[in-house]
């Protein structure tokens, strides 16, 4: 018979402290944020909060609106799939240095790159390609495989570096070129670990894709920064609604998907 | 020849931190074009230390090696790497992705004859596929063209490691223990095709056995290792009972079915003596 | 050289076929093709105009002048604050998520139910207040953070308070989620013992399911925390304050200077983000 479990031991001091600092660095958010409580429970804010809320409905479901909108969702999915498809040609490309293949000079210098990468948000990266590629889908495309390139590089990295070597060793040993015995042994062994992190990225993308627009990178974003600073508010419900059932959707396909993979 | 040993010792790249013993010790040993040599002796002698070593998987501590009449160690990268093209070493349990199709595993033995384009080619649409069905034919398992490693038993991936062995351009055969997995009849018609395609090509077969019998019945000369030195190195009519007794002397077990006496492996890590050339 | 055609029996090739798999693989190519084409007419990818000398001219102007970094005394001074500030709204944002979370994930998990311990089924009214409280989760936590903020500032106006709301939002669905699965999957021996002694289900709660989970919930929400930083730096992008707007303002501008310090700096956030979360987990989990 399982025992009940015990009272918890008396909190530790080191663990008191560190609960105390949590404790103090939340209390100091608050006060050094100067939040307008004001503006959002005073009687004048719920009544203009609730004129906005009430602006959405209903919203605008006209078939020239849908159209629009099925353009942008489109634009979104392809966003998501071509930065995706790039990052994994890229990830690779840069995963075989960063793995240690090329000695550990390129391994470290790589990593740190793949870690920059990986480390500037794909919002960030759009903002900062809208200079070179313009407003539009293009430049949200290219953030997109910008982080997630440091993203996926850093993982294949790990899993090349991790799998047993034996397959590719027996190879060289028996006189195969570097990269062919790359292709038949070592890429091989990961590819299905390497897919699985691929989609499980393409469905994060496609989150982050549809909000890239904001910024004027295209896609259902770029649609609700629109209508919304224009105060069109049954256009932005119906694109919010849009961007909800299409996250909507592609969970649960990656739900129904890892259940017939698994 | 093909090879020339003289003095040579090897050491497991864990040695130095284990204070262990050389690997090999003193091997002297020539080997001419074509002949048919099986290795024999207990756990741990050192024959996949040896095929390793005859391999160029590894330099040698000591001593002077020559393969083919070459000194591998004394060349170039690039020029040891296609030399290692001329033999083919197959290890004990050869290790394949799981996920690949066997038709690839087996072509992988044509890697250093292909450019790389074709080799990426050949993922896509395996080429010369007929190749490979005449070696998985050789070894009866041609239905297997198509199937995927992972779906193989263990016997089924030993014979399949030895048809990419077949579809090699080596002149050398290096086969790491290729019948532990076998039960005796697959066991004898697998030695012979070995056997067959080494006199055809008058190829070198050197072949590392636990079953004493079979290697006394089937290989003109014989060599016994033991503590990484050669016992006795002689023609089949020569060697005797007592040769046996001595060379497998308070080892675990003289069972030549026995699997269960695998040897162990040395730690080597080969990637480390191949040079990083990518 | 040897081939294998000249030693072995060309006879036996009789039962060989040609690759099965080569069809379908052709197919599956001329399929991507096909899906690819209106793909990249979608996202208007044009990788030539990144090279075009205009482009080519802009980007150059701006990357030629991310070299030095800004590194003026007074402009330090303004970076440190609207890195507190990022910092302050993703905590405070959390915080505020925690308390929202943590009665929403107890009323939306069965494991306390005494009307299940009892008949094996949940009680008609109890079960519709855990549909409920599982729909606000999901509602939540649907409404990307950056959607969130948008229509926020739009209500309380630009600056932290936005921020701090939208992550609590969105957050708070995450959270909650993931509190109740993690107390769902917890051993039910134990709770069930002590609801069935007759113990409160608070008291279930702190003696039985929480000790056994409380590593992997503070692991989770410290994950969070991480996140909630990027967030609320990308969040400043649409005035919700931090960084993110001081970025957003420097970029308008094309002051390559200031917006190199950021990024700068943002690399340095997230990887001390990154180490004080794996700190936390390991001392307090």
């Amino acid at each position: 018979m399982r025992q009940l479990p015990t009272p918890p031991p008396l909190i530790r001091p080191a663990t008191a402290a560190l609960v105390a600092g949590l404790l103090l660095l939340i209390v100091a958010s608050f006060c050094s944020l100067n939040m307008q409580w004001a503006a959002l429970f005073g009687s004048d804010a719920i009544r203009s909060s609730a004129e906005f809320m009430a602006g959405f409905a209903p919203p605008d479901l006209s078939g020239k609106f849908l159209g629009k909108i099925a353009q942008g969702t489109l634009e979104t999915l392809s966003m998501s799939a071509l930065g995706t498809g790039i990052a994994f040609i890229f990830g690779l490309a840069l995963a075989l240095p960063a793995s240690g293949r090329f000695g550990g000079m390129a391994r470290s210098s790589l990593r740190l790159v793949l870690n920059v990468m990986r480390s500037i948000p794909e919002l960030v990266w759009a903002v900062i390609m809208l200079i070179a590629a313009g407003l539009g889908p293009f430049a949200g495309t290219i953030a997109l495989a910008l982080h997630t390139t440091g993203v996926l590089g850093r993982l294949f990295a790990d899993a090349l570096e991790n799998q047993s070597p034996e397959a590719e060793a027996a190879l060289r040993t028996n006189g195969a070129s570097p990269m062919s015995a790359f292709c038949y042994a070592a890429l091989p062994q990961v590819l299905p670990q390497l897919m699985s992190y691929t989609l499980y990225r393409w469905e994060n993308n496609i989150r982050a894709a549809a909000i890239l627009g904001v910024v004027g990178a295209g896609g259902l974003g770029q649609l609700l920064k629109y209508h919304l600073s224009l105060f069109h508010m049954q256009q932005a419900a119906s694109v919010i609604i849009a961007i909800l059932l299409m996250i909507a959707a592609v969970d649960a396909m990656s739900f129904r998907l890892r259940r017939i993979l698994t | 020849m093909t090879y020339v040993l003289k003095n040579v010792s090897v050491r497991h790249a864990a040695a130095e931190r284990s204070n262990l013993s050389h690997a090999l010790n003193d091997i002297d040993l020539t080997v001419a074009q074509g002949e048919q040599i099986a290795l024999i002796g207990p756990s741990g002698a050192g024959k996949t230390t040896l095929l390793h070593t005859l391999a160029c998987a590894h330099p040698p501590l000591f001593g002077e090696f020559s393969l083919f009449g070459v000194s591998p160690w004394a060349i170039t990268h690039a020029q040891r790497h296609a030399l290692r093209a001329h033999s083919f070493l197959a290890p004990q349990t050869p290790p394949m992705p799981p996920r690949q199709r066997v038709v690839t595993a087996v072509l992988a033995g044509r890697l250093p004859r292909w450019t790389i384009w074709q080799a990426i080619a050949s993922l896509l649409r395996p080429r010369e596929a007929e190749a490979a069905y005449l070696a998985l034919t050789r070894f009866d398992l041609q239905d297997k063209l198509y199937s995927r490693v992972d779906r193989l038993s263990g016997g089924e991936r030993q014979r399949c490691g030895m048809a990419r062995l077949l579809v090699s351009d080596a002149r050398a055969f290096l086969v790491d223990e290729p019948l532990s997995a076998l039960d005796p009849t697959l066991a004898l018609q697998t030695l012979k095709t070995l056997q067959d395609e080494a006199t055809t090509r008058n190829a070198t077969l050197i072949c590392s056995l636990h079953q004493v019998e079979l290697a006394l019945e089937h290989f003109p000369r014989i060599i016994g290792l033991r503590d990484g030195r050669i016992v006795f190195d002689a023609a089949r009519a020569d060697v005797t009972q007592e040769m046996l007794n001595a060379l497998y002397r308070n080892a675990r077990s003289l069972d030549s079915h026995s699997t269960e006496c695998k040897e162990i492996p040395p730690i080597i890590a080969p990637h480390v003596h191949l040079e990083n050339q990518y | 050289m040897y081939t294998s055609k000249t030693s072995i029996d060309t006879r036996l090739t009789e039962g060989y076929q040609p690759d099965p798999a080569w069809r379908g693989r052709l197919t599956a190519g001329i399929v991507t093709v096909l899906l690819l084409y209106p793909m990249l007419l979608a996202s208007e990818f044009q990788p030539w105009i990144l090279l075009d000398a205009q482009s080519l001219h802009a980007t150059w102007n701006f990357l030629s002048s991310f070299v030095p970094p800004a590194h003026s005394r007074e402009f330090l001074m303004l970076m440190l604050g609207a890195t507190w500030q990022t910092v302050a709204i993703a905590t405070a944002g959390l915080a505020l998520a925690l308390l929202a979370a943590t009665p929403l994930s107890l009323l939306a998990c069965t494991r306390f139910s005494v009307s299940r311990m009892e008949s094996g089924k949940l009680r008609t009214a109890s079960a519709i207040i855990r549909q409920i409280a599982r729909w606000i989760l999901v509602a939540l936590r649907s409404v990307p953070e950056l959607v969130w903020a948008l229509l926020l500032v739009r209500i309380v106006g630009l600056g932290p308070t936005a921020g701090v709301l939208a992550i609590a939002m969105t957050y708070s669905g995450m959270l909650g989620k993931v509190y109740a699965e993690i107390l769902e999957s917890s051993e039910s021996y134990t709770t069930q013992v002590l609801l069935r002694n007759g113990s409160s289900r608070l008291a279930a709660l702190f003696y039985g399911a929480l000790p056994e989970s409380a590593s992997e919930l503070i692991s989770y929400t410290t994950y969070r925390w991480e996140c909630a930083i990027r967030g609320s730096v990308v969040m400043g992008f649409v005035g919700a304050g931090g960084i993110g707007q001081r970025m957003d303002e420097s970029m308008k501008m094309l002051a390559g200077d200031e917006v190199s310090t950021m990024l700068i700096i943002f690399v340095l956030l997230v990887a001390c983000a990154d180490m004080v979360s794996g700190f936390l987990r390991k001392s307090l989990g």
